[in-house]
């Protein structure tokens, strides 16, 4: 476009201010960028899981426990391919904010039925022969500079005493929403460990077929309703998701922040525009005189304002991208968090929409400049 | 039909409520290859009829007629399209953008139309020959004097070969050896090529310039 | 010899549209900071306000939230016999077996909260001070009944008076609703010890907490029941022990708070600059001339800081009346700590709205200081001449 060079002049012509300008878009993108990314990790959690995989635990809470003949049952149900389970573990590795998640897993049954954790065939044999062996996420691995064979000893809290693991092997999940930071080991040795007394935190169930699902689940629940434990089974995509329902309403908070965030710069943007119009009204005049369009000077102050966001925008979404690459510290909290292209993009289109807005007063001052009287307060 | 011819034109300016009639049935022609002058005291009205000719204002009536072309009839998208082909403006203050040199304040109108760069390029350095600055294209105007400023001005006003020059007190603002300078520039362009201008001014001397003299006192316009 | 203040304000209105913008800039990075400053006050002193300084709780050791400790009857008669549990006016020990278990319901407004049902003895609201029935009446002795704290009333289903919830394959009666002066008890459910044990526990009941016979002597209860070879416990203060629960969350949402907050006032101080400089420099002839008339450079400086911060203020003010209305707005998270919901008022306080105010003077603060800087130390023949 032949009008760049006159675009690119107005811009370097404070360059301070178009500086500053830009890095407030900047800083303030980056801040949307990473909460948005908030939202979207949390959403992807509850996205994880398949829909051929249900989860049955006890009705009451979470929290209870499930008798050991439900596994019988279970793996009689028609459709139902194979049935593991799994216990929450929540131990301490070496003091208490060093948060992860540790379940004590029905080893063969449970690593079957996960295909999404790819690990190499020598250390899954490991993990599976041997009682004390333990999988590992690979982001745990590198949060902790652990290796493979490194002995790792947790403080149990549920179940009190000390516990010895080994690393066997390592995992590393097709979806990083899966979580890297989880750490598997053998529900054997936990049974042995409290001289058997425990009964399986959870059931899992893989499906034959996931469009069964529903009906499995009306059966499962309806079969186990007047028992001592009534059961609560759901997808395990479904179960993800309550899970996230937990932290209660993030999604409100984030957007009302990421609003105020938008608003308080495209002040800080529109000042400007109005600032830089201000100082060229007389010029702005000139311009109309030498046969400049009115709708010509309105796209060139929005194209200028765009300009300035849009450059500011870039450079804070993407130092957002960069920030929370893999292995983030957030990631331990919010599995998988990290900032998605489709965020990037939303940040981008956000900055457009910031810069149009800001411009739009100058750009519409410009388009309507009274030129005559422009030209006397010039004189 | 002459070149220019205004008609019957009159202007009259509200401020408030208050009317204030600025000329009344103003009648003018002017031929290809004249240079006329308009004085008259200040507040008369002159910067008026040269804003009214440009199309940048409208008159309360009367018919303005450039180049054939219905100045006072036309829509205003029509009108800057027709200004940046036919007029050309030089200020008293020169106005020249002060973010860009004096090449590319010179090429501004010509971004206006479909010409190629290198085209664009043609155009102004002629341009700035004309007026003796091509060694000073890529100052800046705060780089430049009074008087080689106007200079880019007047550049400025030929570069697209328009119809009429219109000058609005070019040399108001200059020392008196490079109002002269302004003023014999003024002089070649309209003896060698041909150029039609319209100076207005305040100065007896500067007016003298011109083919012809004529004076507009209380919105009535005399030889 | 000072330039007047009223210059400043005047001039201040000769640019209403920067001044306002900026105003307003700082108004939002100011309602953001005191908001979720008030939303970590709100966590932090629901959990401080938890528990008392006077009171001990018994886990079993190792155990670091109640949901996994388990104290058998044995033990809780144990303790409740020795001599520095305090006594009641009818001099029975001030002593509170209770059990811990936490089920899943749906919130009204959608997802799923981790509940607490505490199990308490008759004397749980002696032992604790603080408690109040506010609707209702206490619960009766062998009776499927249950008080709901105040939080989760209209926050859930059935929670109303004469209603009833379900869970644990059993029907419970809504007989009452209590307040705990806004502490995380009001987010719990209580029903009488010997009615939830059956149903969830077994013979177990996960904590022990009595008010101490002289509080001071804290120290030595803790030595004595944690070397009892017969106990195998772990003692903490009560209120100590909530305020640990809070750690991760706490350091999550204080950390949320001022990374949000500094993020903004970097944008909405880079703003200010703008504005500054466009002021000082449009404002050079006038800055000449007070000059000329004897004003040091000093006090130029100081005219244009305190026009900054007068713009900045004016926006925290704005700010901090942005965020009166969500003083007392509840909302819920789980704390991941005891694995347990928990709902807690924003909490505005005066002392917040200062830091507000004062945060907002900082922002003008830096952002006028260099336009401000050069204003004084602009040469006064060239502002003359441009005037």
């Amino acid at each position: 476009m032949k009008f760049m060079r006159l675009i690119w002049v107005n811009l370097l012509r404070n360059k301070r201010r178009t500086l500053l300008t830009v890095l407030s878009v900047t800083v303030a993108l980056f801040l949307f960028t990473t909460l948005r990314s908030v939202v979207t990790a949390l959403d992807a959690v509850s996205e994880v899981g398949s829909e051929a995989r249900l989860i049955t635990r006890s009705a009451t809470g979470i929290t209870f426990a499930l008798p050991q003949s439900y596994l019988e049952r279970l793996r009689a149900q028609e459709g139902v391919q194979s049935v593991s389970w799994a216990n929450w573990f929540g131990g301490i590795y070496v003091n208490e904010s060093n948060f992860f998640a540790q379940l004590a897993i029905d080893h063969e049954t449970y690593l079957a039925m996960y295909p999404e954790m790819a690990i190499p065939d020598d250390q899954r044999q490991a993990f599976l022969n041997e009682r004390t062996a333990v999988l590992v996420g690979r982001g745990l691995m590198e949060r902790f500079g652990w290796t493979l064979g490194q002995n790792v000893t947790l403080q149990g809290t549920i179940f009190p005493g000390d516990w010895d693991f080994t690393i066997r092997a390592v995992y590393v999940p097709d979806d990083p929403s899966f979580g890297d930071q989880l750490f598997f080991f053998h529900y054997d040795y936990l049974y042995e460990g409290v001289n058997g007394n425990i009964i399986p935190g959870w059931y899992v169930i893989q499906l034959n077929d996931p469009g069964a699902a529903p009906a499995a689940i009306d059966r499962i629940d309806r079969m186990f309703e007047n028992s001592s434990s009534p059961t609560k089974t759901e997808t395990e995509k479904a179960f993800n998701a309550s899970f996230v329902t937990m932290w209660g309403n993030i999604g409100f908070l984030v957007k009302a922040i990421g609003t105020a965030v938008f608003f308080a710069i495209l002040l800080v943007a529109a000042n400007t525009m109005m600032m830089a119009g201000r100082e060229r009204i007389g010029e702005n005049a000139v311009l109309k005189t030498l046969g400049f369009q009115d709708g010509l000077l309105f796209r060139l102050v929005l194209v200028e304002s765009v300009l300035i966001t849009l450059l500011g925008g870039a450079l804070g979404v993407f130092a957002s991208k960069l920030a929370f690459g893999p292995g983030n510290p957030v990631s331990s909290f919010i599995q998988g968090f990290e900032v998605a292209w489709s965020t990037v993009i939303l940040g981008l289109v956000m900055a457009t929409l910031l810069g149009m807005i800001s411009g739009i007063v100058p750009a519409w001052q410009a388009m309507k400049l009274p030129v005559v009287q422009a030209l006397r307060r010039v004189a | 039909m002459a070149l220019v011819e205004i008609q019957e034109l009159t202007k009259v300016f509200y401020r408030d409520s208050q009317k204030i009639p600025v000329f009344d049935g103003v009648n003018l022609e002017m031929e290809q290859g004249e240079f006329l002058s308009l004085m008259g005291p200040s507040g008369s009205g002159k910067s008026t009829l040269l804003h009214l000719l440009a199309g940048l204002d409208k008159p309360t009536s009367g018919m303005i007629f450039v180049g054939g072309a219905h100045v006072t009839g036309m829509k205003r998208k029509e009108l800057a399209a027709w200004r940046a082909q036919h007029i050309g403006f030089v200020f008293q203050f020169y106005n020249l953008l002060p973010v860009l040199t004096a090449f590319q304040n010179v090429e501004l109108p010509l971004l206006l139309t479909s010409l190629s760069g290198r085209e664009r390029r043609e155009h102004v350095m002629m341009a700035l020959d004309v007026v003796g600055l091509n060694d000073r294209s890529d100052h800046y105007p705060r780089q430049l004097s009074g008087g080689q400023e106007q200079r880019v001005g007047i550049a400025r006003a030929i570069v697209s070969d328009p119809t009429i020059i219109l000058a609005d007190e070019p040399t108001g603002d200059l020392d008196a050896k490079s109002a002269d300078e302004i003023l014999e520039l003024l002089k070649r362009l309209n003896e060698e090529l041909n150029k039609t201008i319209l100076l207005v001014t305040h100065d007896a001397h500067a007016a003298e310039k011109a083919h012809a003299v004529m004076h507009l006192d209380k919105g009535v316009l005399s030889r | 010899m000072k330039i007047p203040i009223l210059y400043n304000l005047r001039s201040l209105k000769e640019r209403p549209a920067s001044t306002l913008t900026t105003a307003a800039g700082m108004a939002l990075v100011v309602a953001v900071f005191v908001a979720m400053m008030a939303l970590a006050n709100g966590f932090r002193s629901a959990l401080m306000k938890s528990g008392s300084p006077n009171n001990a709780m018994v886990l079993r050791k190792g155990a670091n939230a109640e949901m996994y400790s388990g104290i058998a009857r044995s033990t809780a008669s144990t303790i409740a016999g020795m001599p520095f549990v305090a006594r009641g006016t009818d001099n029975q020990p001030l002593s509170s077996p209770e059990v811990f278990v936490v089920i899943n319901l749906d919130r009204l407004t959608g997802g799923l909260a981790n509940l607490v049902v505490r199990g308490v003895s008759p004397r749980a609201m002696q032992v604790r001070q603080g408690f109040e029935i506010i609707a209702g009446r206490e619960l009766q002795p062998g009776a499927s009944e249950i008080l709901v704290g105040e939080k989760i009333v209209d926050r859930f289903a059935n929670t109303g008076i004469g209603d009833k919830l379900s869970f644990g394959g059993r029907a419970w009666t809504v007989v009452g609703h209590f307040s705990a002066q806004g502490s995380a008890f009001e987010s719990e459910i209580w029903a009488e010890n010997e009615q939830v044990m059956p149903v969830f526990r077994g013979e177990v009941f996960q904590s022990v907490t009595f008010r101490m016979a002289d509080p001071g002597s804290f120290e030595g209860v803790k030595q004595q029941l944690e070397e009892d070879p017969r106990l195998f416990v772990d003692v903490f203060r009560e209120n100590e022990f909530y305020q640990n629960q809070s750690v991760i969350l706490t350091q999550i949402l204080n950390f949320i708070a001022i990374f949000i907050a500094g993020v903004m006032a970097i944008g909405a101080v880079f703003g200010a600059i703008n504005t500054m400089y466009a002021a000082v420099s449009s404002r050079a002839p006038e800055i000449a001339v007070l000059l000329t008339l004897g004003f040091k450079p000093g006090n130029v400086l100081s005219s244009f800081l305190i026009e900054a911060v007068a713009i900045a203020l004016l926006g925290g003010i704005v700010g901090c009346v942005l965020t009166l209305p969500i003083n007392g707005l509840v909302t819920s998270t789980t704390n991941w700590n005891s694995f347990s919901e928990i709902a807690f008022a924003f909490r505005v306080t005066p002392g917040l709205l200062v830091s507000g105010l004062v945060f907002a003077a900082l922002m003008g603060f830096v952002g006028g200081f260099f336009p401000a800087l050069r204003a004084a130390r602009q040469p006064v023949v060239v502002a003359l001449r441009q005037g």
